[in-house]
């Protein structure tokens, strides 16, 4: 890891390993990205299922997002239909969790009294999830660079405690740490003796290329239409099961195969909502079965707890 | 006398909410001292993002002394009345008084501390404060019980004179300490008192005061510009709402690369407003000019050009987004983009977007080829309304939902569209509310008319009307739009013949337009003349000799009577809104419904230019003694009736004959006066008169020919006894009476008028 004393701004995987030790020293476990195609961090078990029920859940990640419908063939230096968000959840919310957060930024290089950071309203909410949070984008200079909520819902069911999230737009970060106006530009990764350094667009800008043109063009939408209503299927089946998590995995499925529909066109806006609230009731219903499976272990820990 | 201060801080307040809250602090306040007995006088109210102040100055120390008496049963009474009492007061018996045989108990209540009574209310307040949205937080939060505040509240100052009113609220104890700004002065700061509050936070980098800052963000965003030569372009939203996300307010002007002025000027100035909250600037010749001045929150240690740099790097990313959109747009043109209205359903009895186009392109061509909307073109007017709507499947709209009609005017006039049909895609939602803009161009105004008309007409036939608040459909407001190009224009138009034709026209009803235009003409007459029962009769002998099948005319008079019935609950709602909208520049409620009725019974006049120039004439005549007077009389008159009864007055002897001419003089008995021939001779004389005018729409002068009545109506009353005892002469003074009303009634219907 670079030495944060130099005045070379930090390389996209310096910021994110010293985002992962400042976090692992405020107590957090440092997971892994979850192993499926999500849109968010928020979809992560660790984060959806996880901020459910009682027990404390103090978690950092990194997970990679996809969002079909932003893909532009590698063209546009912001969009991008594949990218990462660094998440945080703190639960319960610590008092401080403002101070914590603007203490990462400070970390990663970002000078508060030479930069303007503020906290402007934005309620989260995901249709999909049937969560919502109060909270605010986080801007610095005008741009936002983190969504900071505190968890109010998730899956329709009250959280109880409420978690905090952060959840940092690495790329966006990134070029502004390092000052570049394209995200192909960002430093991935430092020269080292005789290696050379290497860039996001290196990493990526040909899996933008091709995953855009397969996204709105090449999909067989038989295959995804045939493939959502599988997974709803057998997430039914494994909540009669009584395997929550097996089934949030195929809620997970069907929410990323439907934005794969969007983007090849082929849901019409009346669809549209239909579609939404047939994931929500795969999230929903997965939720609930992990209340389900879970609640006589939180109620022994955590007497008087109730859903 | 002693000042206190309360401050809430907390996580940041959404800069919309803080005028909310501020006043939602001082209301439960006041509630909270008043109902301690305790009068608070002015009070000081500020906000910023991270805190919510209030200072009361001086409030007494204590609550007044009270002495309360309560009458307690006579001493003779039984024992069981005595322990009641005594149990409700908590007294003993040697503690009450006997005067003249009843108890009396005297409680005293001494005052209590201001300061105790602040401790219980401060956290009374805090959890009664309502927010718009409010969350829990923290492991308080693993209870549902757990405060609700808008964001996490995290310190609670308050000090009466310069003492702490101890209180706690949720785990957080008032004290003495706050901080200072977040990032300038983070650590902790002491308040004294009241009196050092602001002094000290403005020393730690905090103006708490919302006005001041207000100030600061309005003459230093004018002030940057100006020092650049350019003018700053005033949004007082924009200075609230800055305002609101600021402790320590630093306007900084920055700029963007001129090559994006090729974008509309409202995209520009909607982006940078709405995604940035900065302001935009004009050059000198009041164009947009390429800056911008955002506020910031801090003193930067490098005067800001760091910050000034990352927000013009964001500004022009938006502004890319917003150029690509707007190059990207014009690739098609607006005919194309409107194939896609048919994949988008504007509500589900009401079919696709593309389905309202074509019903009001139908209708617009028809407002302007009838001459409703004069000097329009009719086919311009049914191209305009058929590409209004393309720029809702734009992506400049799809991104700006608030540009719509605006960018299709855009687009229009960029592929060489007429400027009346330009004009006419960019303005027709105008007017949006009252005080908007009404448009008068023609196109325009048909588009404009058809479009609010189809929707009205629509949602009044699958019966989705609007009901107490609800109006999830905004037709309130498209009968208002309506009611103000009628009148801007001067559009002369039957709002209940329109509206059925509306509905009749809109494919869902067989369609009476193919039959003869003496046909058409004739049922237009009848819809338009007649109350809507008494239509639908005409309608059916109308229908009944035609040459169609039975079944088909069955089904016709059907259709008609729905049409109807839709068109004039059209007509009542549109005249409603349009008689609330009077009311609220002056106009009595009374008169405007005495203006409505035409001629009697005959019908609801919905000629909107037509009624409003008799509310008008007709206010100003009860605005005169004559008026005044006239009212009297016909209210004396309408009694008289009344109690005479329907029978007592019969035609013949009412002085007139079946052709209207006058034919009756005294009667054989010879009681007629010198003031019953004077009436009749004022009658002969006005009647004539009155409808003339009234045919002519000169309503002045039928109120003029009115007024000539009041005299001999007057004398009338004063020299003769309607109820003769001659049958003869008082069948025939009725009979004059009935003339009078009926004079007055051929001018508006004057038994609605108060007074």
């Amino acid at each position: 890891m670079a030495d944060g004393a130099d005045k070379t701004p930090l390389s996209f995987q310096d910021m994110i390993l010293t985002l992962h030790a400042y976090w692992a020293a405020r107590g957090c476990a440092i997971l892994q990205p979850y192993d499926m195609r999500v849109g968010a961090g928020t979809f992560h078990p660790s984060t959806t299922l996880r901020s459910l029920g009682p027990e404390p859940w103090n978690v950092a990640y990194v997970q990679p997002s996809r969002r079909p419908t932003d893909g532009r063939y590698g063209e546009n230096p912001n969009r991008l239909q594949h990218y990462y968000q660094y998440q945080v959840i703190l639960k319960p919310s610590p008092a401080d969790l403002q101070e914590q957060y603007l203490g990462s930024l400070a970390a990663i290089g970002i000078d508060p009294l030479l930069h303007d950071i503020r906290f402007v309203e934005d309620d989260w909410e995901s249709p999909t999830l049937g969560a919502w949070g109060l909270g605010w984008e986080v801007w610095c200079d005008g741009m936002e660079v983190t969504q900071f909520t505190y968890f109010q819902q998730m899956g329709g069911f009250d959280c109880k405690p409420v978690a905090g999230e952060l959840t940092y737009g690495l790329e966006r970060l990134a070029m502004y740490i390092q000052n570049v106006d394209n995200v192909y530009d960002l430093r991935f990764s430092d020269a080292v003796g005789d290696v050379a350094a290497v860039s996001y667009g290196d990493v990526f800008l040909e899996n933008e290329k091709q995953f855009s043109k397969w996204n709105f063009e090449v999909a067989d939408t038989d295959t995804l239409f045939a493939g959502f209503k599988a997974a709803e299927a057998e997430c039914q089946r494994a909540i009669e099961a009584n395997v929550p998590l097996a089934a949030y995995d195929q809620a997970i499925e069907a929410s990323h195969l439907f934005n794969l529909l969007q983007a090849r066109g082929v849901i019409s806006v009346q669809e549209r909502a239909n579609y939404m609230a047939r994931v929500r009731d795969l999230a929903k219903g997965s939720c609930k079965a992990w209340i389900d499976s879970q609640s006589e272990r939180w109620t022994a820990k955590h007497p008087g707890w109730t859903l | 006398m002693t000042d206190f201060l309360l401050e809430l801080r907390s996580e940041e307040i959404p800069a919309r909410m803080q005028a909310g809250a501020r006043a939602e602090l001082e209301k439960l306040f006041r509630a909270q001292l008043s109902a301690a007995g305790l009068e608070t006088g002015d009070l000081t109210i500020w906000s910023t993002p991270r805190r919510l102040a209030l200072i009361a100055r001086d409030l007494p120390e204590a609550t007044a002394a009270v002495s309360e008496e309560l009458k307690g049963p006579r001493s003779s009474a039984p024992p069981q009345a005595l322990e009641g009492f005594l149990r409700k007061t908590g007294l003993t018996q040697d503690q009450l008084e006997d005067r003249d045989g009843v108890y009396f108990a005297v409680i005293d209540k001494p005052g209590r501390a201001t300061a105790e009574v602040l401790a219980e209310a401060i956290p009374a307040i805090v959890r009664a404060f309502a927010w718009p949205k409010s969350m829990r937080w923290g492991k308080e939060s693993a209870s549902s019980e757990s405060l609700r505040w808008v964001r996490p509240l995290s310190g609670i100052v308050a000090i009466f004179g310069e003492d702490l009113v101890e209180c706690e609220v949720s785990g957080i104890s008032a004290g003495f300490a706050t901080r200072g700004h977040r990032f300038h002065c983070p650590g902790e700061i002491t308040i004294g008192s009241a009196s050092d509050y602001a002094e000290k936070l403005r020393a730690c980098h905090v103006i708490v005061d919302h006005e001041e800052r207000q100030n600061i963000i309005r003459d230093g965003a004018a002030k940057a510009a100006a020092d650049a030569g350019l003018t700053l372009v005033e949004d007082e939203g924009l200075v609230i709402e800055n305002a609101g996300l600021t402790e320590w307010s630093v306007p900084l002007l920055g700029r963007f690369d001129e090559a994006f002025l090729e974008v509309p000027p409202e995209v520009i100035q909607l982006t940078a407003r709405v995604n940035q909250k900065y302001f935009v600037v004009n050059s000198a010749d009041g164009k947009l000019a390429n800056g911008f001045v955002c506020t910031a929150n801090i003193d930067a240690v490098d005067g800001g050009a760091e910050i000034v740099a990352g927000n013009r790097k964001v500004l022009a990313a938006r502004l890319s987004d917003a150029r690509f959109f707007w190059e990207q747009d014009q690739k098609k043109t607006l005919a194309q983009h409107a194939e896609k209205l048919a994949n988008i359903t504007f509500h589900e009895k009401l079919g696709t977007v593309a389905d309202k186009v074509e019903r009001v392109a139908k209708l617009a061509e028809w407002l302007a080829s009838e001459g409703i909307v004069p000097n329009c073109d009719p086919a311009l007017a049914r191209q305009a309304a058929e590409l209004a709507k393309a720029d809702l499947v734009t992506e400049m709209v799809g991104e700006f939902p608030e540009l719509q009609g605006l960018m299709g005017g855009y687009y229009a006039r960029a592929e060489g569209l007429p400027d009346a049909v330009a004009d006419a895609i960019r303005d027709h939602y105008k007017p949006v509310g009252q005080g908007d803009d009404v448009p008068t161009a023609p196109v325009t105004v048909a588009v404009a008319l058809a479009d609010k008309l189809d929707t009205i007409c629509s949602f009044f036939a699958i019966n989705e009307v609007p009901t107490g608040s609800k109006d999830p459909f905004a037709l309130r407001r498209a009968a208002i739009g309506m009611t103000s190009l009628i009148m801007a224009n001067g559009l002369r138009m039957d709002v209940l013949l329109t509206a059925f034709q509306t509905v009749l026209r809109d494919g869902r009803e067989p369609n009476p337009y193919q039959w003869s235009e003496e046909k058409r003409d004739a049922l237009d007459q009848i819809v338009t003349l007649f109350d809507p029962s008494a239509a639908l009769k005409a309608i059916v002998e109308l229908t009944k000799d035609s040459n169609s099948p039975e079944e088909i005319a069955e089904r016709q008079q059907a259709s008609f009577e729905r049409a109807l019935n839709t068109a004039a609950l059209v007509r009542d709602f549109v005249l409603d809104r349009l008689e609330v909208a009077q009311k609220a520049i002056g106009t009595r409620f009374d008169i405007f419904r005495a203006a409505l009725i035409i001629d009697g019974d005959r019908g609801i006049d919905s000629d909107v230019v037509r009624l409003l120039a008799r509310v008008k004439a007709l206010q100003a005549f009860m605005a005169t003694e004559d008026g005044t007077n006239l009212l009297a009389g016909y209210k004396r008159a309408a009694n008289i009736l009344k109690q005479a009864g329907k029978d007592a007055v019969i035609p013949a002897k009412a002085g007139i004959a079946g052709d209207g001419e006058s034919t009756m003089a005294a009667p054989a008995s010879a009681g007629a006066t010198e003031m019953d021939k004077a009436l009749l001779a004022a009658l002969d004389a006005a009647e004539p008169a009155a409808s003339a005018a009234v045919a002519d729409e000169r309503f002045t002068d039928a109120m003029a020919a009115l007024a000539s009545l009041r005299a001999p109506i007057d004398a009338f009353f004063d020299g003769v006894m309607v109820n003769d005892p001659d049958e003869d002469v008082r069948a025939y003074r009725l009979g004059l009476l009935s003339r009078f009303t009926g004079a007055v009634h051929g001018v508006a219907d004057f038994s609605k008028i108060e007074g």
